[in-house]
């Protein structure tokens, strides 16, 4: 559109007259007429160019928008293109990858946890749950009739050697170079192997449709966050990748108001509060406070870790709505 | 057997005297597709609602469907047993029941392979098992296994009858006439050669051979589908072999099953004799034995050290909510059918059929008490969750679908010995010392 990229009458002034001094005069008028119509037409593109910011600033409805790397940005309507399947393809990519470097840890303080259940709800609601349907649970124990009962969250424990995962014939559900085990409801064929194969029953399946199946229905399929839901497939505790992949602390461990988890990465050695947001070294934390793992005795090697309820912040009080449960 | 005298026109026309189309036939097919319309409504009901429609929630998440898939391998095994076992060693009075053994594994294993789709959560992905399939699952050994074995099958019902249906073709009067052109294709001109022959001898023996290693597999696999796993009651190292034993129980007493009812709806007790039944009810009672020994293994072993999971699960097995199931599926499916079958005055047709039936449900309960009981008693309690997630109970569709499976079978069953001959028309010329160009 501008004028002077695709025509220099200048120079072609330059070279004319020292080619042919005699017809300079008529090449004069040419190359004037030239630059008259070029000017002309440049205008008019100056003003075409106007009119379309003007339409553009009348028209424009902003909409805010969540990028790939999560962040909000502002578009204007004119200026979205709607691409298909290439976002999911994108976060597929990366979910099967994950994030370099990394090695995730959590460590749940037993005797700080009073069974407030503020976790489950956040992940419930983070990951489009139904009520009864748990990616992490907080059970009551007692390990023998003589020892004291006490409170325990139970999510996936992303084990180093994952029994779910090796029994998986599709590949639906597969362990991350950063530790954590993923599903992938696109790919899952609910035979539900690995649920029979986990000791920590921490999977679950959508038996029916899922909760909000038709509102969510248009939203692309997230790996790190396994939504939306898909029926008849399996869904687990995700280590909250997607929130690790923004620098943030996973949804439980922001929501417990108590100061039950530590949530880190393991080649940093290091562990940061979910409440009280202070850092900690993890071999530290984990050797002062005798640190232990759920059934190491399986070889399953899990990525969480359990400091005894010992010195208890808060009274052992029995869930009322629950039949306590001793196996 | 050795009073009348037999001709191959005779043995022909008595082998070949049900196939053709009358009224009970019709009705009984009939029933049966209708059988299978209804459960394919509650199979269409699943399918559009989801897995809920069964009793299956997170905990027990391997049901009947699972079950039955375990109970349909293992039947289909007997087709190794007899043709491929005894067989190859030489024992002869298995001759005519060779192909109702090759019926059997067909039928059975035809239908596992569907009973597990039924399973499936999104069996639309079907084919992902093999475009995306890691080797390390046993789910993919289970598919390649059952494949292959399905396959050896069916050739092993097939070559040997080749003969037979050549013969048929030009003895039998009372054919179909609809079902000869078939015939006539089937036995890919076969005319008596002695070359044939030995083409067709050595291939069924290459096949028998096979077959065992084939066999030992999918029921072997089948079995590390638990056993692979940690959970108490499942996690055994004399599974695989644990369940081959028992495949040979279950797969007897489908073989006696049939040859009762072939025997008199297809008036075969010329050829399927009292000795028939007699020999069939010492192998049952023999297999029995074998597997009641498992049974004490797999049972006394953890009951004596009694781990903590392993004595929540005897527990319930021996005295708790499954205690009914374990204790008939026991003694009716197997101590008693040992004692009765001792007698040679039970091992008449009539009396061990009926065993045989008892043998079967016994088996097919069996499975699913070794399928459920485990998964209401994971490593870390069940807390928070509405009581079906705790206790397993199916629900009437899942229980019709699981019935298609039956009816299935039974079709299959039908099909493959109603229209073609039930007990081998060649092999029982030649015992009776018919020469071989008389079958031309």
């Amino acid at each position: 559109m501008d004028t002077n990229s695709t025509y220099d009458p200048n120079s072609n002034i330059d070279k004319d007259d020292e080619k042919n001094q005699g017809t300079s005069r008529r090449k004069f008028m040419k190359n004037l007429g030239l630059l008259g119509a070029g000017a002309v037409t440049g205008a008019a593109a100056l003003y075409s160019g106007h009119l379309f910011e003007e339409k553009k600033e009348k028209s424009g409805e902003s909409k805010v928008l969540l990028t790939q790397d999560n962040k909000l940005v502002e578009v204007d309507s004119l200026e979205m293109k709607y691409i298909q399947k290439a976002p999911e393809e994108k976060l597929q990519e990366r979910g099967r990858e994950g994030i370099p470097g990394k090695r995730w840890v959590m460590v749940v303080d037993l005797a700080r946890c009073r069974n407030a259940r503020r976790c489950v709800a956040a992940c419930q609601s983070a990951h489009q749950l139904r009520p009864d349907q748990y990616h992490m649970n907080t059970l009551q124990l007692q390990d023998s009739p003589d020892t004291a009962p006490y409170n325990m969250p139970r999510n996936c424990q992303h084990c180093d050697n994952p029994p779910c995962v090796s029994v998986c014939p599709v590949d639906a559900t597969y362990k991350r170079q950063d530790g954590i085990v993923l599903i992938d409801n696109e790919r899952c064929i609910g035979c539900r192997f690995c649920i029979a194969a986990c000791p920590y029953s921490a999977r679950i399946f959508n038996w029916v449709e899922p909760r909000d199946a038709d509102k969510y229905k248009d939203q692309p399929y997230n790996v790190e966050l396994n939504v939306p839901q898909k029926k008849g497939t399996v869904s687990k505790c995700l280590f909250s990748a997607d929130r690790l992949r923004e620098e943030k602390l996973p949804y439980c461990v922001e929501a417990c108001p108590n100061g039950v988890y530590y949530f880190g990465d393991e080649n940093e050695d290091a562990v940061t509060n979910g409440t009280t947001k202070e850092t900690v070294q993890l071999s530290a934390l984990l050797r002062d406070n005798g640190g232990y793992q759920l059934m190491p005795e399986l070889g399953t090697k899990p990525r969480i870790y359990y400091l005894p309820p010992k010195n208890r912040v808060f009274p052992f009080e029995p869930a009322k709505d629950e039949q306590f449960s001793k196996s | 057997m050795n009073d009348q005298h037999f001709t191959i026109e005779k043995i022909t026309g008595d082998l070949t005297r049900h196939i053709r189309l009358n009224k009970g036939f019709h009705l009984w097919m009939a029933f049966l597709t209708a059988g299978m319309l209804i459960c394919l409504y509650a199979y269409s009901l699943q399918l559009r609602f989801g897995m809920g429609v069964t009793g299956l929630r997170d905990y027990v998440s391997w049901g009947m469907y699972i079950t039955n898939f375990v109970f349909f391998v293992a039947t289909s095994l007997i087709g190794m047993l007899i043709s491929a076992v005894l067989g190859l060693i030489g024992i002869k009075w298995i001759n005519p029941l060779a192909r109702i053994a090759e019926i059997i594994a067909v039928g059975f294993a035809a239908v596992a392979g569907l009973v597990i789709i039924m399973d499936m959560g999104r069996p639309e992905r079907l084919a992902y098992v093999f475009i995306y399939g890691r080797f390390q699952s046993p789910i993919l050994w289970d598919v390649t296994v059952v494949t292959t074995y399905l396959v050896l099958s069916l050739l092993l019902y097939f070559l040997p009858m080749i003969p037979d249906l050549a013969i048929s073709f030009k003895k039998a009067e009372k054919l179909p006439v609809w079902l000869k052109p078939i015939y006539k294709i089937l036995s890919l001109n076969w005319a008596n050669n002695p070359e044939q022959n030995k083409i067709i001898q050595r291939s069924v023996r290459i096949l028998l051979i096979l077959l065992i290693p084939a066999a030992l597999s999918i029921h072997t696999v089948t079995a590390w589908l638990f056993a692979v796993t940690l959970r108490s009651g499942w996690d055994s190292s004399i599974f695989g072999p644990y369940f081959v034993a028992g495949a040979f129980v279950a797969g007897c007493a489908a073989v006696i099953i049939a040859m009762y009812f072939f025997r008199y709806n297809y008036k075969l007790q010329d050829y399927i004799t009292e000795r028939h039944f007699n020999n069939m009810g010492k192998l049952l009672v023999l297999m029995c034995f074998i597997y009641l020994y498992f049974n004490f293994n797999e049972f006394l072993v953890p009951g004596y050290k009694l781990k903590r999971g392993d004595a929540i699960h005897l527990d319930e097995m021996l005295a708790g909510r499954f205690a009914i199931l374990f204790w008939s599926v026991q003694i009716g499916g197997l101590i008693l059918p040992i004692i009765l079958g001792l007698f040679r005055r039970i091992r008449k047709p009539l009396p061990l059929m009926i065993i045989s039936v008892a043998v079967l449900i016994g088996a097919w309960l069996k499975r699913y008490i070794i399928v459920v009981p485990t998964q209401e008693h994971p490593f870390l309690p069940i807390q928070h969750e509405p009581h079906n997630f705790q206790i397993y109970t199916p629900t009437l569709t899942e229980i019709g679908i699981t019935l298609f499976s039956f009816f299935l079978v039974l079709f299959i069953i039908t099909i493959l010995s109603k229209f073609f001959p039930v007990v081998p028309i060649m092999e029982t010329a030649k015992e009776n010392g018919i020469e071989e160009g008389e079958m031309k």
